[in-house]
């Protein structure tokens, strides 16, 4: 019998491709249709954002930090704010504290409906894509009456918030925590038993606690490794000293894994965002700060826990109105970094499906 | 904002210097300094803040230390959190690198920082922490900071065959390009 005579064959897959979430281009090296390497392929979003921060003043800066992950934009407000609020030594009033806090676990909540419902339209459960949409709408629709806009918020400011929380937001958002189990119900019954996603997703891209922390993995993916780390808890910001909540994590570090901890995060976001409702103190939602912005001389890394991981901001001061250097730490690029370790030695197919379970944002890769 | 801010412009209050923790008695600072005497240059941190501890470290010593830190069950840094680059075009000395690590399990952050001459190149530490890889070529490509070592220092965000640095202080921000040049430009891809 003649040996058939296979070679390598490269395929490239984006950067347009409906299944890599925006402008991402992986180089694969095939022998069949298995992987032998993966290549991520990243800039073309890049705006140099870093770049524009130091011609502009600190407030002037805010609406960029928007642009980066824009499906869940009050997370970076946050993150940019509070890292000025360290710089300078501001104390924020506690009314807004609160206040980021329920405006940010919304974010999230929004983040990862996005998340679950594009990971799950990828492997072509397109129903769950329409119920997730079903309830982002109502996360957008918060949005509005919070901030005015549904999608790049800007609404933290250097020593507060933009605004007040209205009464009919504060009544919208109780029928929100009330219906949104009830509704994550119908992901949970689509997916979670489901014998097709299951076997697209178990076992499937995966990675040990180890190997992630090494390649500097970080947010849902690395608690579904097995890691409990989360910054909300190891070094809380806002008012997350003061919530109860739990922090999910997986055994085995694969896609259902993933797919799980994100499931279970929405539903202590929307604890969260419960208990702040409740206890929502009276008082004032902004310090009194200077009009211009002059922080002293010094730097600062302040990270939050954003949907998608730990986002942080690296600023350096010169003592001027306008950053000296201003680096964004972004959970993606770290993530993403993991994509060739995670699919080595599977099948195309999964690549989109690995993909899909560590939830990037090209936005905040390229910056 | 009341009258009063306004008018003030923000111009820097005046506070009394609180006094300095004396990182010396720190635990952390104290392991590392007690293993590198030599080659640590500066220690401090910024407002007093645990969280903010810097340490200056010198050039040609950066990957010892750097798994030093990693590998001593005391210090923990597992977690490469960032590296990145700031660029002082006055100095000769011009780059610093900056390196954010964090300790999973002891919940603690550290700063090291290292100085750089323009065109020296730094030991990569792509062998303690393979995450390293993206962010020394991202440091590669915005500030032209060349890592010893690195399995594959390429651009990572701007085109292969970008000319410059965008992140230096002194990259043009505007097309120097006159129209007509910008004309005779080749296409992209050729």
């Amino acid at each position: 019998m003649p040996v058939v005579e296979t070679e390598k064959l490269i395929l490239n897959m984006g950067p347009q491709h409906p299944a890599t979430h925006g402008v991402l281009r992986v180089i694969l090296d095939l022998r069949g249709e298995t992987i032998l390497n993966a290549e991520p392929m990243i800039g073309y979003l890049h705006r140099g954002i870093e770049k524009i921060a130091e011609s502009r003043t600190y407030t002037q800066f805010l609406p960029y930090t928007d642009r980066l992950d824009y499906v869940a934009a009050p997370a970076w407000n946050l993150a940019y704010c509070e890292a000025i609020e360290k710089l300078m030594g501001i104390e924020v009033p506690e009314r807004a504290k609160y206040i980021r806090t329920i405006i940010a676990e919304i974010a999230r909540i929004s983040s990862h409906l996005i998340a679950i419902g594009t990971h799950a339209l990828d492997i072509g459960a397109m129903t769950v894509f329409i119920y997730c949409f079903r309830e982002r709408e109502l996360t957008l629709d918060l949005f509005e009456h919070a901030t005015g806009s549904r999608m790049l918020t800007n609404f933290c400011r250097i020593g507060g918030v933009m605004a007040d929380l209205s009464d009919q937001f504060l009544k919208i958002a109780r029928e929100f925590v009330e219906i949104f189990p009830t509704r994550m119900k119908d992901y949970e019954d689509l997916l979670t038993q489901n014998r097709i996603w299951l076997k697209r997703t178990k076992n499937i891209a995966v990675i040990s606690a180890e190997e992630g922390l090494n390649l500097s993995l970080n947010g849902p993916n690395i608690r579904g490794s097995g890691v409990k780390w989360d910054v909300r808890k190891a070094e809380p910001y806002a008012a997350y000293d003061k919530m109860e909540f739990d922090i999910p994590i997986g055994q085995n570090g694969d896609i259902y894994d993933r797919y799980l901890v994100r499931l279970e995060e929405m539903r202590q976001s929307n604890r969260i965002v419960k208990q702040a409702l409740n206890q929502l103190p009276d008082g004032e939602i902004k310090a009194k700060v200077p009009r211009v912005i002059r922080p002293p001389k010094g730097e600062v890394y302040f990270r939050v826990e954003a949907p998608k991981g730990e986002a942080g901001f690296y600023i350096e001061s010169d003592g001027s109105d306008k950053p000296y250097r201003l680096k964004i730490r972004t959970p993606s690029f770290a993530n993403l970094e993991s994509i060739p370790t995670m699919v080595d030695g599977h099948l195309v197919a999964d690549v989109v499906a690995a993909i899909g379970s560590i939830d990037i944002v090209l936005g905040e890769i390229d910056r | 904002m009341n009258e009063e801010n306004i008018e003030k412009g923000g111009e820097e209050k005046e506070e009394p210097q609180e006094e300095k923790i004396n990182l010396d008695d720190n635990p952390i600072v104290k392991k590392i300094k007690e293993r590198f005497t030599e080659d640590i240059l500066d220690t401090y941190c910024f407002a007093n803040r645990l969280d903010e501890i810097t340490i200056k470290a010198k050039k040609e010593k950066i990957k010892d230390i750097c798994r030093f830190v990693k590998e001593e069950p005391e210090l923990d840094f597992t977690y490469l959190a960032d590296i990145t680059g700031v660029d002082y075009p006055d100095r000769e000395e011009r780059f610093d690198l900056v390196y954010h690590l964090y300790s999973v399990n002891k919940n603690q952050r550290l700063r090291l920082r290292l100085s750089t001459k323009d065109g020296e190149a730094v030991e990569s530490v792509t062998s303690i922490w393979k995450g390293a890889d993206w962010y020394e070529r991202e440091a590669f490509d915005m500030l032209g900071i060349k890592f010893d070592g690195h399995p594959n220092l390429k651009r990572i965000l701007m085109p292969d065959d970008w000319e410059g640095h965008p992140y230096r202080k002194d990259y043009p921000l505007e097309d120097q390009k006159t129209p007509k040049e910008r004309l005779k430009a080749k296409p992209l891809g050729e």
